[in-house]
């Protein structure tokens, strides 16, 4: 029996350990080891460099206007998102008019909004992206177009193309495109704080913006830092290396104004044949997202709310 | 509204009224849900009279509330689904019209354009591609996952939590950061540009939620059944494909969903592994390169067909299958 349990285990465990030890475990330990050495990536010579490609990272421009955007982005994306998030779900589930003997109430049609506000969360990057780079187009792109419709004429922005703009405009569609998830997540939650908490505020004079600041979000805080780290993964990793990549000129223009540490590290190894720096740069960002982890995770240390 | 509660209701609807009156003058549709809730009242009214009475100050701050939350919630709606509805709309016109009125109507329905795009752009052929490494990686990473997870969640064996973090570990890190090595790890096995090189890779990076989640979900499942099967003779292999999978079929459901929409659009991975051979791209790939080539070309009209084929058949399936799409893709943060 005893002998039989550890050959099924083994049996179980070692395809699915073997493909991900060598296509996930293998490349970041190498990632680690490149990023001592010179690898140009094109060929299979290599030398130790020390920490030569660390100390380049000092004197590299585009590096560190790679880390303003991305630290940018990690600072302001969630903030953004999960904030319009729980405004809406709040709004969706507390704003409704007072009916029977319900103290508060989710407005009409709360659904049918959820339905709606998840759209964006079932499309692929590339579509968003693309949908909004046309939509950004200066010339023929329906945001132009709208201006002028109402008669805004001369406001208008390049846009993508104007370095103090184009990171926003990226941004922006992050923002639209992750919304919706959280609208609904936090919405799940809020239904499931027990109502007489509300009547209780209330009766005691609280109103519903206090009930919120009070009630919902320290109830809802576990779930608010799960998406926070999320959306700080989401803003430094891949999600932010495909929406600049295909939206932005250049990619990562104009001016480096959209240049993120993702983008920069593709473009360090694939089009620069860097792949040692590459990596250099690849360890950074692991720093990056291991410090706002630690970060969201001790600020959201407060005691588990049982309700 | 009865009577005694005017006069406390008044003055927070006229509030009402002011606040919301400016947003009302540039959003038709604002003021269409301010009337349409002023309307409802009567009935409300009736249905709560004792509460009323002590509480008619905050009632009448809930009808602002209501009026407020309903503007915000349209202006939202309407954000999200413009832009969805001018790329299909785009993608019935001519790029005359497109440039011409980005904001009006096709004169004429041109169906020629999604044909264009589906033939010529080669949107078919790359809806193909898809299809097929996603088909066998779902497969792949809900058998593998769920061995793996099995086994992590319900047998004690030295080393289990290490590897159980081994795996769940991989969820936080910059897949980035491999991807340089792992191109070269690819191009030594010959795995590059091949769908069953992007189907392995897809499994391996599905693996750590599939795993953290479905380990999770085998805890909550009762052993009792398990060793009824166990006692009854099966063996350890058979009780799980016959009595634990069905068992655990909800939280399979979950994470396929979850599984299926990540890597249907997988963007990165094939970016950087799949960049050989034009005609085994993914669909996010196409359409990437679709907009960079019908950007030279000026087929914009096409541009937008393709875009909306790669949209609609995802949103159709969404909201037939609403509610367990929803249930599958917040499950992992819920947890």
């Amino acid at each position: 029996m005893q002998h039989g349990k550890y050959r099924f285990i083994a049996g179980f465990l070692v395809i699915p350990l073997a493909i991900y030890a060598i296509f996930v475990i293998s490349p970041f330990v190498q990632a680690i080891y490149y990023s001592f050495t010179d690898w140009t990536g094109l060929s299979p010579d290599m030398k130790m460099v020390g920490f030569d490609n660390y100390a380049r990272l000092f004197q590299d421009d585009v590096f560190w206007a790679a880390v303003g955007n991305s630290v940018t982005l990690l600072l302001l994306l969630p903030v953004v998102t999960l904030s319009l998030g729980l405004f809406f779900a709040f709004m969706l589930n507390v704003g409704g008019r007072r009916r029977k003997k319900a103290v508060i109430g989710g407005v009409r049609g709360s659904s049918a909004y959820k339905i709606l506000y998840f759209f964006p969360q079932v499309l692929s990057v590339p579509i968003v992206a693309l949908l909004f780079q046309f939509a950004y187009n200066p010339e023929s792109g329906a945001l132009n177009a709208f201006f002028k419709a109402i008669g805004l004429d001369n406001v208008q922005p390049d846009w993508l193309g104007d370095p103090g703009i184009a990171l926003w405009c990226v941004m922006g569609a992050m923002v639209w495109a992750n919304v919706g998830f959280y609208v609904v997540l936090f919405s799940a939650g809020m239904s499931s704080i027990p109502k007489d908490f509300y009547e209780a505020a209330l009766l005691d004079g609280a109103n519903r913006f206090n009930t919120f600041f009070r009630i919902t979000l320290p109830l809802l805080w576990d779930t608010v830092q799960t998406g926070w780290i999320y959306m700080g993964i989401l803003a430094l990793d891949v999600s932010a290396f495909a929406f600049v990549q295909i939206m932005s000129v250049g990619p990562g223009g104009p001016d480096y104004a959209t240049e993120v540490l993702p983008l920069y590290v593709y473009q360090k190894t694939f089009r620069d044949g860097q792949a040692g720096y590459a990596t250099s740069i690849g360890v950074s960002l692991l720093i990056v997202t291991l410090i706002f982890s630690a970060i969201v995770m001790r600020l959201g240390r407060r005691e588990r709310l049982e309700f | 509204m009865s009577a005694q509660t005017d006069p406390a209701g008044l003055p927070g609807d006229r509030e009402g009224v002011t606040q919301s009156a400016p947003k009302g003058a540039t959003e038709g549709v604002v003021t269409g849900a301010a009337t349409a809730v002023v309307k409802e009242r009567p009935d409300d009214g009736l249905s709560a009279p004792p509460r009323k009475e002590r509480n008619g100050g905050g009632r009448g701050e809930g009808g602002v509330l209501n009026v407020f939350s309903h503007g915000v919630l349209v202006i939202w709606g309407l954000l999200v689904t413009m832009p969805l509805l001018w790329a299909v709309v785009s993608s019935f016109k001519d790029d005359a019209e497109i440039f011409g009125s980005p904001w009006g109507l096709p004169s004429v329905l041109h169906f020629d354009n999604w044909a264009r795009a589906w033939d010529k752009a080669n949107m078919g052929q790359y809806f193909l591609n898809s299809l097929i490494v996603v088909g066998g990686s779902l497969i792949g990473t809900m058998l593998l996952g769920s061995m793996a997870a099995y086994v992590l969640a319900r047998f004690d064996f030295p080393g289990n939590r290490f590897l159980y973090f081994l795996f769940v570990g991989g969820m936080g890190f910059p897949v980035i950061l491999a991807l340089v090595p792992l191109f070269f790890v690819m191009k030594n096995m010959t795995l590059l540009d091949t769908y069953h090189g992007l189907i392995l890779v897809y499994i391996a990076y599905s693996l750590p939620f599939t795993v953290f989640f479905l380990s999770g979900f085998f805890r909550t499942l009762p052993t009792s059944v398990a060793e009824a099967a166990l006692i009854d003779g099966a063996s350890h292999t058979r009780t799980f494909f016959q009595v634990m999978l069905p068992m655990a079929r909800p939280g399979l459901i979950s994470v396929g969903i979850f599984n299926f929409l990540g890597q249907w659009n997988q963007y990165l991975l094939p970016t950087v592994l799949n960049v050989g051979d034009p005609n085994k791209k993914m669909l996010t790939q196409g359409l990437v390169a679709l907009a960079v080539s019908q950007g030279y070309k000026g087929d914009w009209s096409g541009l937008f067909a393709g875009l909306t084929i790669a949209m609609l058949p995802v949103l159709a399936a969404y909201i037939i299958f609403q509610r367990q799409v929803v249930a599958g893709l917040t499950a992992g943060a819920l947890k």
